[in-house]
């Protein structure tokens, strides 16, 4: 790496050469405030708090764009500038709500915490703000606007999908953040993914809450309610109890989820162990039929609705299988709810996911194989903490505990679901080894494996060889799908996950603040706790989880069977944009 | 597709017949030359059909084919028109109406006796004989290169732009010069850009050239936004291939082959004038794919504005033609390296390009004997304001501000006297009568607390408050500040919300530091100029006038009389004739004969009271008070 | 600078769309093209209707939001057609005072119409204003090129009926 020296608040510093000055300052262990700032994905100079001194410049120097040369002398501390950044944060505040004490985001809050930091008055600049009503009309994501910095990170991280349903509109003092023509997020090509509420560095943007709805039913006597949690869960809710990024704390939260009250808790990587079954079955089944190719995953709710929207002809090629969650809540209020004797009206399916799609995917049309909806409520691993800490349950010291039995099982096949590859990989090592009945070449299938947007591998299944790719966040998907549209790319079996680097970076997820998710690929962190997991299984495939084989032998038959289409199979929409 | 040799047969030709209008013989039938001005001030004060009723009279009197008929472009003087020279005498007929237009063709054009009531009266002197109008004091101090052309060419009409010299420095440029030289003589003539901050042209222009990319381009910033700026649309309108020849020019110095002129949309003269030029260019290959046989290729498309101030910023009229909202973005990377679509850019303003030209041809020494040390050539300004020239100048720069004003200006009128001089528009300040000797160029300018600008200059007399001046720049900018970034969104409208609560009186001094102190923030601390620059208006009157805002917190005052929460009208018994002409005029019954006055003696009615606590100040009633007697306070 | 939407209900025509489609055609994949579409959009129809900004986005492949971020940033873009009987209201302080504020909310009670907007059959559209110097007439509604001074509330419905259609 090529180095330039740099002194920064007084002291000598070698960092790269194509470094900012942003970025040197972290090497010299200086976190220089932003609000705009995302790398890679939102360099727009926008905020104005990461101005520095550099002698020589003409002005202020904006540091998350500033390239550093050889001998450059930057302060990032002096009077001046804390002045300055002082006074910037008085005007946001001018135009801001400061309702903090109500604020979801409150403690988690970029906003808030630089204002702590320095010391700022909070009524010190008056005058005319904007006021706007708070938009929730949808199932997945809330937009209070009075919050609102205008650091555009949301649109950003909104057309780094490749949708693009947010923008700002109006000029000046009028500027907010709008999706098109005002409407309700609801009814434009939002995919509810989540990415905005990720982005945001205030309590602009957050999931709707269903916590109370869960804690209500809780409390009824007459539900037995049960919940799900998927693989994601485990890699980041202990970031909201302080852990470090990319830590396990699958036994502290079945622990907490059992104190919470819960009539059973359940590991969704049953349901993705069944998902592979029915995934692989119907892939291997095209591939012998002539079926519609390729087939594409249909996991993620965000790129279902995707699809909906910008490929409708290319809804056929969607896996007819219901996503994991809602296979789980299907056979719980069918098959389980049979053998405990529970009318399916009783049960109540909540799950727990790192997802806010998944909130929209349970009031879809065709999710209600026991004639009620599977699943009754979809909670994000942030509202899933949320739950914790209002139960007052001490996250940390809790001993670990396990899933329930026997259908808390799965394997390290389902347990990977949550990274990007990860159905690819599971679904490639039960296609060859059930169905197409021969031996899986390799367990780890390492060509999909990383965070890479778009990948691609080609497998063995026996004598036919499958062409596959792999791409995560829908932008990718888009780039993807195009060139098979055009014809340019032949292939079999696509796996789409609707965010970037999968469900591990769900908009349901722990928010990182940008400070941190600029230098560290909090990705990477959170799906090595899925690979170290299935490294550590003694079940590596789908087929061989004895839960799974247990639900076929006793109630669905085989794979593809006809019974497994009515409970584990749904339908699609042609929505357009 | 012209020839070298074809355009040289076209230059020695239109010499020959414009050779009338430089006060020479004409060598053809057309022996007078009549031009109208068919710039956007004149053609709304009807020029276009004083042309048509010429036309007609002409025809009537027989003689269409003696007397040529030109519409031209700007002649600066915009307050006098319709404006009409007739050639080769140079006589200059100003506001000519319609019905007057007969004896011109008649006594002038026919017998060839001037008109002298109908002329410009400062051009008849006491002699008897009329002066051409280059002996005017609007236009005698003046030094015209950029505006050489306007009011002089039909800027319609290629060939005679080819007459003036046109697309010879192109020509010198592709077959004698290398594109360094090219720089070097840009860099050597001091050339620094007209449209606000003075960085030098010739520098920018090497950047760009540095810059190693396959593709670059070639922009040219025509979004003049300044309340009362006009001098680029002047010189699109009046000399538009000036400014399509020097883009050339530029891109054969950088290596770009593609040029985008991004024109207000408001000016549709203007951008007509362009459509036509680039039509004609092309035409004769002047643009286009291998120019005069060279290999060089340089095309130009035109882009419209939509209405944003914010666009004559140079990052933010790329993401304009870029199609998207009209936001700045953060230097660097500078547009020399990474502009336009991406690829290295140079953003050049209209006036600057109308340089380039010149200084091809006459060379670098001479467009560096002009001005001062650090600003060479010239600068157009556009006069306006309390002023009784207003119109376009174009001076060296190191003229005085007092020589423009007095002498070129003619002045503030009606004996008022002269408070401020406004200069950069929005961005600039207002320069109080201590610094009127101050040499106009870049850096002093700077050091009084203003700004060039783009070459806006507001005159102020008594009668202008300060403070509500500022206020009126600051609402301009707080219209269009984009809203990207923090201090301008908010800062702006802080700043704004500051100076009406001093206006109306509810104001402290504290109000005023905090005033103060925000200004510098927002200046320090904002994404383009357009932030950067808004508190100068401010800051410039604190600085100058500051006991004003201190008598609108303190005194609770305003001094001029301007700010009408502070202001009350009042009716001066002694001169109040009791006409109740004022008590028709109040829109809100304010006025009333005073019950308590004995009627005085001499007069046959008590006088009138304004109640000021219903008055509105709205003035109605000054204006039609025959004695005077209404007055402010 | 914030910006109203209509109610005015869409009418454009087929050979609006026609010509719309060729507009979108003549600059699809050209770099910078919204900004030239929604111009020459705004000559075929007079303004820019959301459903054209829509098809506009639709057409060259970019957001529906961004079109619309880049319709309400530039003043000369209008999202309300004129009014065949544009009405206009002086709010300044001598109108104010004189209750042109009452006669303004008469008018809107009358038309159904805020301020900045145009009815939904596109025959008024409704605007306050700044001072226009007529204080002397105040309060002073203008209608067209028509001004109506010294109006009372009780008069407004009189001249507004001066004005169906």
């Amino acid at each position: 790496m090529e180095t330039v020296n740099v002194i920064i608040n007084g002291r000598s510093y070698a960092v790269p050469k194509n470094a900012t000055v942003l970025e040197a300052a972290k090497y010299a262990g200086v976190d220089i405030p932003t609000l705009c700032y995302l790398k890679d994905i939102n360099e727009i100079g926008a905020c104005r708090l990461c101005l520095v001194e550099v002698k020589g410049a003409r002005g202020l120097v904006t540091s998350c764009v500033y390239p550093v040369n050889e001998g450059m002398e930057i302060t990032t501390n002096s009077p001046r500038i804390m002045d300055a950044r002082r006074e910037n944060l008085e005007l946001l505040l001018s135009g801001h709500d400061k309702k903090c004490l109500s604020c979801v985001r409150s403690t988690n809050c970029e906003l808030q915490k630089l204002c702590r930091d320095y010391g700022v008055d909070a009524d010190a600049v008056g005058g005319r703000r904007q006021r706007y009503p708070i938009e929730d009309s949808g199932y997945s994501i809330v937009r209070d606007n009075n919050k609102c910095v205008l650091c555009r990170r949301c649109v950003a991280a909104c057309n780094n999908q490749g949708i693009g349903a947010i923008s700002a509109v109006n000029r000046g003092f009028d500027t907010e953040i709008s999706t098109e023509f005002g409407r309700p997020l609801s009814e434009t090509t939002c995919i509810n993914c989540g990415q905005c509420i990720e982005a945001c560095p205030v309590g602009a943007l957050y999931e709707r809450d269903d916590t109370a709805k869960v804690f209500e039913a809780l409390a009824d006597p007459n539900k037995h309610v049960a919940i799900c949690i998927a693989p994601s869960v485990r890699t980041a809710i202990g970031e909201a109890f302080g852990n470090a990024i990319g830590t396990d704390t699958e036994g502290k939260m079945v622990a907490a989820v059992k104190r919470l009250g819960f009539d059973g808790v359940y590991d969704m990587n049953f349901s993705a162990d069944l998902t592979i079954m029915e995934e692989a079955t119907e892939l291997v089944e095209r591939l012998q039929n002539g079926g519609k190719l390729p087939m594409i995953t249909s996991c993620s709710p965000g790129w279902i609705k995707f699809c909906e929207h910008y490929f409708p002809d290319m809804t056929e090629n969607l896996s007819s299988c219901k996503s994991p969650q809602q296979m789980f809540g299907a056979l719980y209020k069918t098959y389980f709810a049979q053998k405990m004797g529970l009318k399916a009206e009783d049960v109540f399916m909540v799950s727990c996911i790192p997802c806010t799609a998944k909130k929209f995917e349970v009031k879809r049309d065709d999710e209600n194989a026991a004639g009620v909806p599977d699943v009754d409520v979809a909670i994000t691993t942030r509202e899933l903490a949320r739950m914790i800490s209002i139960a007052g349950i001490d996250y940390n010291a809790l001993s670990d505990e396990k899933f329930d039995d026997p259908i808390g099982k799965g394997s390290g096949a389902g347990i990977i679901f949550g990274a990007t590859g990860g159905v690819m990989e599971a679904a490639l090592r039960t296609a060859a080894e059930v169905v197409a009945g021969v031996p899986f070449e390799k367990l780890d299938v390492e060509p999909i494996r990383g965070v890479e947007g778009i990948k691609f591998a080609e497998y063995k299944l026996g004598d036919t060889s499958v062409k596959v790719a792999v791409a995560s966040g829908t932008k990718n998907a888009n780039k993807l799908l195009k060139r098979v549209q055009s014809g340019e790319l032949d292939l079999q079996f696509i796996e789409i996950m609707a965010c970037p680097g999968g469900c591990v970076n769900g908009g349901g997820q722990p928010i990182v603040p940008a400070s941190v998710k600029n230098s560290v690929d909090i990705r990477s962190l959170r799906a090595a706790v899925l690979y170290n997991a299935d490294a550590a299984s003694d079940v590596r495939t789908s087929h061989e989880n004895s839960a799974v084989k247990g639900v076929y032998d006793e109630f669905l038959g085989k794979p593809g069977s006809h019974k497994a289409h009515e409970i584990l199979h749904t339908t699609y929409v042609k929505r357009g944009r | 597709m012209k020839t070298l040799e074809e355009l040289a047969s076209i230059r020695d030709e239109q010499r020959q017949k414009m050779a009338v209008r430089h006060g020479n013989p004409a060598n053809d039938q057309y022996t007078r030359h009549v031009l109208i001005c068919g710039g956007t001030g004149c053609t709304s004060s009807d020029s276009p059909r004083i042309r048509a009723i010429l036309e007609d009279e002409l025809k009537a009197n027989g003689i269409a084919d003696r007397v040529k008929v030109i519409q031209t472009g700007c002649f600066g003087l915009c307050a006098l028109g319709p404006i009409m020279i007739v050639y080769p005498e140079g006589t200059f007929y100003s506001r000519v109406n319609k019905d007057e237009i007969h004896e011109i063709v008649t006594e002038h054009l026919v017998k060839g006796n001037i008109v002298k009531h109908l002329v410009y009266q400062e051009t008849v002197h006491s002699d008897g004989t009329v002066a051409p109008l280059s002996g005017t004091n609007f236009y005698k101090k003046q030094l015209r290169v950029a505006l050489r052309n306007c009011g002089l060419i039909n800027p319609e009409c290629i060939d005679e732009y080819i007459g003036t010299d046109g697309y010879l420095a192109l020509e010198k440029v592709l077959k004698t010069m290398t594109s360094q030289e090219v720089i070097d003589t840009v860099l050597a003539s001091g050339l620094r850009g007209r449209g606000g901050g003075g960085f030098p042209t010739g520098r920018k222009w090497q950047f760009a050239a540095n810059s190693v990319s396959d593709k670059k381009y070639v922009v040219c910033n025509a979004d003049e936004g300044d309340p009362g700026a006009f001098m680029d649309r002047s010189v699109l309108e009046g000399d538009p291939h000036a400014v399509l020849e020097a883009m050339a020019i530029a891109g054969y110095a950088i290596g770009a082959d593609e040029g985008y002129i991004y024109v207000r949309a408001e000016y549709p003269i203007a951008v007509h004038r362009l459509e036509v030029a680039l039509k004609q260019a092309r035409e004769y290959g002047v643009l286009g794919k291998n120019i005069f046989g060279t290999g060089f290729n340089f095309d130009i498309q035109l882009r419209l504005g939509a209405g944003a101030f914010v666009c004559g910023e140079e990052t933010a009229l790329l993401t304009s033609i870029e199609g998207n909202r009209g936001e700045p973005r953060p230097r660097p990377p500078f547009p020399a390296v990474k502009g336009l679509f991406g690829q290295p850019t140079i953003i050049n303003n209209v006036e600057t390009y109308a340089n380039i030209c010149q200084i091809i041809l006459k060379g670098a020494d001479w467009f560096a004997s002009m001005g001062t040390e650090k600003s060479k050539g010239t600068k157009v300004f556009a006069l306006g304001g309390k002023i009784t020239n207003t119109g376009l100048v174009e001076i060296p720069m190191g003229t005085t501000l007092r020589e423009i004003i007095e002498e070129i200006g003619g002045g503030v009128p009606n004996g008022k006297k002269f408070k401020a001089a406004q200069t950069g528009g929005p961005s600039g300040g207002c320069i109080p009568a201590s610094h009127l000797d101050t040499p106009i160029d870049y850096d002093n300018l700077i050091a009084i607390g203003s700004m060039m600008g783009s070459g806006g200059l507001i005159v102020m007399d008594e009668d202008n408050c300060m403070v509500d001046i500022a206020k009126f720049f600051l609402e301009f900018t707080v219209d269009e500040s984009c809203g990207k970034c923090t201090p301008c969104r908010m800062g702006t409208v802080r700043l704004l919300e500051l100076l009406n609560k001093i206006t109306d009186g509810n104001g402290t001094l504290e109000d005023i530091d905090r005033l103060e102190h925000l200004c510098y923030y927002i200046k320090s601390a904002s994404l383009c100029g357009l932030g950067q620059t808004a508190p100068n208006p401010v800051l410039s009157t604190l600085k100058y006038f500051r006991n004003e805002y201190v008598a609108h917190v303190v005194d609770k005052k305003c001094p001029a009389g301007v700010c009408k929460k502070l202001m009350t009208l009042n009716i001066d018994p002694d001169k109040c004739i009791g006409c109740k002409v004022c008590q028709r005029n109040c829109p809100v019954g304010a006025i009333q004969i005073n019950p308590a006055a004995e009627v005085k003696p001499g007069k046959r009615l008590p006088y009138l009271v304004i109640d000021t606590q219903k008055c509105v100040k709205c003035g109605a009633c000054i204006s039609g008070c025959k004695p005077k007697a209404i007055y402010k306070a | 600078m914030k910006k109203n939407l209509t109610t005015v209900s869409f009418k454009g025509t087929a050979e609006q769309e026609k010509k719309l489609d060729e507009l979108i055609a003549l600059h699809k994949g050209e770099e910078g093209a919204t900004m030239r579409v929604l111009q020459g959009a705004q000559e075929i129809y007079g303004y820019l209707p959301i459903e054209v900004q829509k098809r506009i986005a639709i057409g060259l492949d970019v957001p529906v939001a961004e079109v619309f971020g880049i319709s309400t940033f530039y003043s000369q873009f209008a999202l309300n057609p004129k009014g065949e009987v544009a009405v206009a209201i002086c709010l300044g302080t001598a109108c104010y005072v004189k209750g042109s504020g009452d006669i303004f909310n008469k008018v809107k009670e009358i038309l159904g119409i805020e301020e900045g907007t145009t009815s939904p059959d596109g025959r008024y559209s409704l605007d306050a204003t700044r001072c226009i110097g007529a204080c002397g007439l105040a309060p002073v509604m203008t209608i067209n090129d028509e001004v109506y001074g010294r109006l009372t509330v009780s008069e407004v419905k009189d001249v507004l009926a001066k004005y169906q259609g």
